[in-house]
């Protein structure tokens, strides 16, 4: 959890030119560290590159527009790097 | 290219969908009002044009890998450099890779080479999303038709 933490947080630091000590881990990456829909794209690819997946956004994205999540369960990096961690462990299974 | 319809690319010339590449020709017209303003006594392909047409090649790569079910629309330029004029009259060898399909975004790096010198090239991201409508989609698939996009490479890719 840590190292991916610590992977993810230095992506979003480059990408979106945000002080890496202000990257923590319940930093929603929203609302907090303020990185929109385009900039986020630009983690995304740096993330399933960095870890070899496939992060299923439109999945997530639906989700919350339909209810059935919040953005906090995606979006705050702790919540971030758990499913990013899943991805991983799913793609080894 | 035809400037008053946006089209800047020609003809697809290759779609290889096992190597996720595209390569596309485009010839820069002889005459437009484009050039009278950009530039008098020196006419010079825009730049944000020749942005366009690698945007194009790699939106029509994007479509055959999806076998036209989405349809891309440019998110955004990295690294994109103009390195060398383009004048009325050249024509253009324009070649895009996938570099990456994300959910709901894909990247490529692109490239134009004008009598084989390197002109332009940029690394592109599209968002890629449903077909906003039916006549949108008959309108792409006319298009298609009209660029010589190899349709038959869908079922065999």
């Amino acid at each position: 959890m840590s190292s991916t933490f610590d992977a993810v947080a230095n992506i979003i630091a480059e990408t979106c030119d945000i002080p890496r000590d202000t990257i923590k881990p319940e930093s929603h990456a929203i609302n907090d560290l303020g990185i929109d829909s385009l900039d986020f794209l630009d983690v995304a690819f740096a993330i399933d590159k960095a870890f070899g997946i496939k992060m299923p956004l439109e999945q997530w994205t639906q989700e919350v527009n339909e209810g059935k999540a919040t953005t906090e369960q995606y979006f705050v990096l702790k919540n971030l790097c758990a499913h990013i961690d899943a991805l991983v462990a799913a793609k080894g299974a | 290219m035809r400037f008053e319809y946006f089209q800047l690319i020609d003809r697809i010339v290759d779609l290889d969908l096992g190597n996720r590449t595209i390569r596309t020709q485009a010839t820069v017209p002889a005459a437009s009002t484009i050039f009278e303003g950009h530039f008098p006594g020196f006419p010079l392909m825009p730049g944000v044009l020749l942005l366009e047409s690698m945007a194009q090649t790699s939106g029509w790569l994007i479509i055959g890998i999806t076998g036209f079910t989405r349809m891309p629309f440019l998110a955004a330029f990295n690294q994109a450099k103009l390195r060398s004029f383009v004048k009325p009259g050249d024509t253009l060898e324009i070649t895009a890779a996938l570099a990456h399909e994300g959910s709901g975004f894909a990247r490529t790096t692109a490239e134009i080479r004008n009598d084989g010198r390197l002109a332009c090239n940029a690394e592109i991201t599209f968002r890629v999303v449903e077909f906003p409508n039916p006549e949108f989609r008959q309108h792409m698939e006319e298009a298609a038709a009209a660029l010589a996009f190899p349709k038959e490479s869908l079922a065999n890719g």
